[in-house]
C-alpha cells in the first residue's frame, strides 16, 4: 500500500469503532487500497459495495435528486458507510453499530477529497 | 428456457449459481486443452468451439509467460472492453485442472465476477466426483469426443 493511501485510510481507521476502510474502483469493484481488521472479506465487500452503490445511484438519478454522495447502510452488527469521491473511486468504512457516524462521515469526506 | 448445458450433470448447479450471481452473459467450463465440460448462453456449436479454442490458447500462452517469470501459474485473467468484459481463470479439481471463461456486460463488474468465480471454483471442487481420472485425449478419438460433447452441450 502506498504511503499516500495508507495515511488517508489510517485517518478513518483511527476513529473508535471502525473495523476497516478501503478505497474501491467504483466501476470495477476492485480494491485500490485497504486497511481492514482480520475477518473482514475485503474483496467481497468491495465487489458488492460497488454493485450496491450503482443501484443506489440509479435510484437517486431516477428520483431526480442528483448523484450519489454518501451511503449509510445500517445492519444488526454494524454499519457500512460509503462516500463517492466524485471521480472513479469510493471510500468505504465498515464499523461497529456504536460508532460515531458523523465523525466517520467527516473522515470519509476528507479522504474522498484527498483521493480525488 | 434454460440456456445451460453440461456434459457432466454435477457441474450444472454451481454453474447456474455462478452465472446468476455474477451476472455473466456467457460462460464456458473446459479443460486447459479446450474440451468443453459445460456452457451457458451460447446458441451455436461453432461459437463454443471457437471460444474454447481461443480460451485454451490464452491459458497456454499466459502459462508460458508465467514460466518465464518463474511463477507457478497465473490464476485469473481479466479483460475489459466498452460493452463486455471477460474473465478467464483456472482452478484445480479432483479431475485435474479446469478453466472457466465468463463474458459479462456493463451490469456486472470484474470484482463481482471474480468474487463469485471463487465460490464457483469451490463449489465445483466440492461437487466433482473423484472416480474418473483425467484421460489423455488421443488424436484418433478427438473428433468423436468433440462431436459427442457438442451433442450433449446442445442436446442435438
Amino acid at each position: 500500500m502506498s504511503d499516500r493511501f495508507k495515511g488517508i485510510l489510517d485517518a478513518i481507521t483511527r476513529v473508535r469503532g471502525v473495523r476497516g476502510a478501503m478505497i474501491v474502483v467504483w466501476q470495477d469493484g476492485l480494491i485500490v487500497s485497504d486497511s481492514l481488521m482480520e475477518g473482514v472479506r475485503g474483496n467481497a465487500v468491495a465487489a458488492l459495495t460497488s454493485s450496491v452503490t450503482k443501484y443506489a445511484e440509479s435510484v437517486m438519478l431516477a428520483s431526480g435528486i442528483g448523484r450519489l454522495q454518501f451511503l449509510h447502510l445500517q445492519a444488526s452488527n454494524g454499519v457500512l458507510l460509503v462516500v463517492a469521491t466524485g471521480s472513479e473511486t469510493l471510500v468505504v468504512a465498515i464499523a461497529e453499530p456504536s460508532v460515531n457516524v458523523g465523525l466517520v462521515r467527516l473522515e470519509l469526506i476528507r479522504a474522498a477529497e484527498a483521493v480525488k | 428456457m434454460t440456456r445451460m448445458y453440461a456434459v457432466d450433470p454435477w457441474v450444472e448447479k454451481p454453474l447456474e449459481a455462478f452465472v446468476v450471481e455474477a451476472g455473466a452473459r456467457l460462460a464456458l467450463l473446459m479443460t486447459p486443452a479446450g474440451q468443453v465440460i459445460a456452457q451457458y448462453g451460447f446458441t451455436r456449436a461453432v461459437d463454443v468451439m471457437a471460444a474454447a479454442a481461443l480460451g485454451a490458447a490464452i491459458v497456454a500462452s499466459t502459462g508460458e509467460i508465467a514460466k518465464l517469470l518463474d511463477e507457478p501459474t497465473f490464476s485469473v485473467l481479466n479483460h475489459q472492453g466498452k460493452r463486455h468484459g471477460i474473465l478467464l481463470a483456472g482452478f484445480d479439481t479432483p479431475r485435474g485442472r479446469m478453466v472457466c471463461l465468463a463474458v459479462y456486460g456493463p451490469d456486472s463488474t470484474p470484482g463481482l465476477v471474480q468474487l463469485f468465480f471463487e465460490e464457483f471454483s469451490r463449489d465445483v471442487r466440492d461437487a466433482c466426483p473423484e472416480t474418473e481420472a483425467p484421460k489423455q485425449v488421443l488424436a484418433a478419438d478427438f473428433e468423436r469426443e468433440l462431436n459427442e460433447s457438442l451433442s450433449a452441450l446442445f442436446r442435438t
